[in-house]
């Protein structure tokens, strides 16, 4: 009886010096998401902004991974590693970025920035540690995040704002091109 | 898996966002900043949907709008940098000040709105061409 009585305790209240292999991963994961962000806000190298930003979005990717969203992780290494880094990678090209190192990537107010974003990161770490420190995630079960899931569920229960979506995606693409064509009538400018 | 590992490690990449968005001059370093922010989003609400359990999966969903979105504003975002940069030679967000208010005459000192004036003209000139240009 002793022994069923922990086995319910443990199951019920995990320790927080037994982490398991996925908290283990998820924070190893982690660690190197964060260092790839700070190293993308902070390198004076643009391209290797744009290249550790890649792995930033990767490591999220992972991290969806082992949470169990799928279809997510997979979205998420398509369109952020896929398009939108390779888009600014472009923007970078074609506004003719510096290669080398350039000094002047930080402008003269990167002390305040310091300063906010500290403060931000104390006030916000202590709220949701504060909040969430006796809260556990069960991944054992049924799985949350399988794709058949995730498309039931946005197929049957979110299809009006999907469609909008697709509109919006529309005029985004449409407002791309306006902005960014040259107008060769009447007096070209170059 | 504890819920606090997800939470602070958004909270902290938010955070990595905000230095990046304050402190960058290059403005689509500022972009992949916003990115940095709007992920920390993504991966509170994946966190928080596979918590609660939601029979809709509201998180996911949200997700997935979140991230198109982003693609969108970033597609945007970069046409405009560029027509900036096309514009004006430069995409540092430092000297487009063709919209900002004149230095005060107790703020700064007597070279800054000497150079404001500078920047203003050609940004106006430049408007008028394009207005021109457009119609």
């Amino acid at each position: 009886m002793n022994p069923g009585i922990a086995l319910a305790a443990t199951a019920h209240h995990p320790g927080f010096l037994s982490p398991t292999g996925v908290e283990i991963t998820f924070v190893l994961v982690g660690l190197a998401t964060l260092g790839a962000a700070l190293l993308t806000v902070t390198t004076r190298q643009l391209v290797h902004a744009a290249l550790w930003l890649v792995v930033a979005l990767g490591g999220l990717a992972v991290e969806y991974l082992l949470l169990t969203a799928e279809f997510i992780a997979w979205v998420q290494v398509l369109i952020y590693v896929g398009s939108v880094v390779v888009l600014l990678l472009f923007g970078l090209m074609l506004t003719r970025a510096p290669i080398g190192r350039s000094p002047d990537a930080d402008s003269g107010n990167r002390w305040v920035a310091l300063g906010v974003a500290g403060a931000a990161a104390v006030t916000l770490v202590w709220v949701v540690v504060d909040a969430f420190r006796a809260t556990w995630i069960n991944l054992h079960g049924a799985v949350q995040g399988t794709s058949r899931a995730t498309g039931t569920s946005l197929f049957r229960h979110w299809v009006l704002p999907f469609e909008a979506l697709s509109v919006l995606l529309l005029a985004a693409l449409v407002g791309a091109i306006v902005l960014s064509r040259r107008d060769d009538g009447g007096r070209g400018s170059e | 898996m504890h819920l606090a590992y997800p939470a602070v490690l958004a909270a902290l990449l938010f955070c990595t966002g905000i230095y990046g968005v304050l402190a960058r001059r290059n403005a689509i370093l500022v972009l992949m900043s916003v990115e940095l922010m709007l992920n920390a989003v993504n991966l509170n609400l994946v966190a928080f949907d596979v918590w609660l359990r939601d029979t809709l999966h509201a998180g996911q969903a949200l997700t997935l709008f979140t991230i198109t979105i982003a693609a969108a504003e970033i597609g945007l975002g970069l046409a405009i940098v560029l027509l900036v940069y096309r514009n004006r030679g430069s995409s540092d967000i430092d000297r487009l000040t063709a919209l900002a208010d004149p230095a005060g005459p107790g703020t700064g000192g007597p070279a800054d709105p000497g150079a404001g004036a500078d920047q203003d003209e050609p940004g106006a000139t430049a408007g008028d061409e394009k207005a021109e240009a457009t119609a």
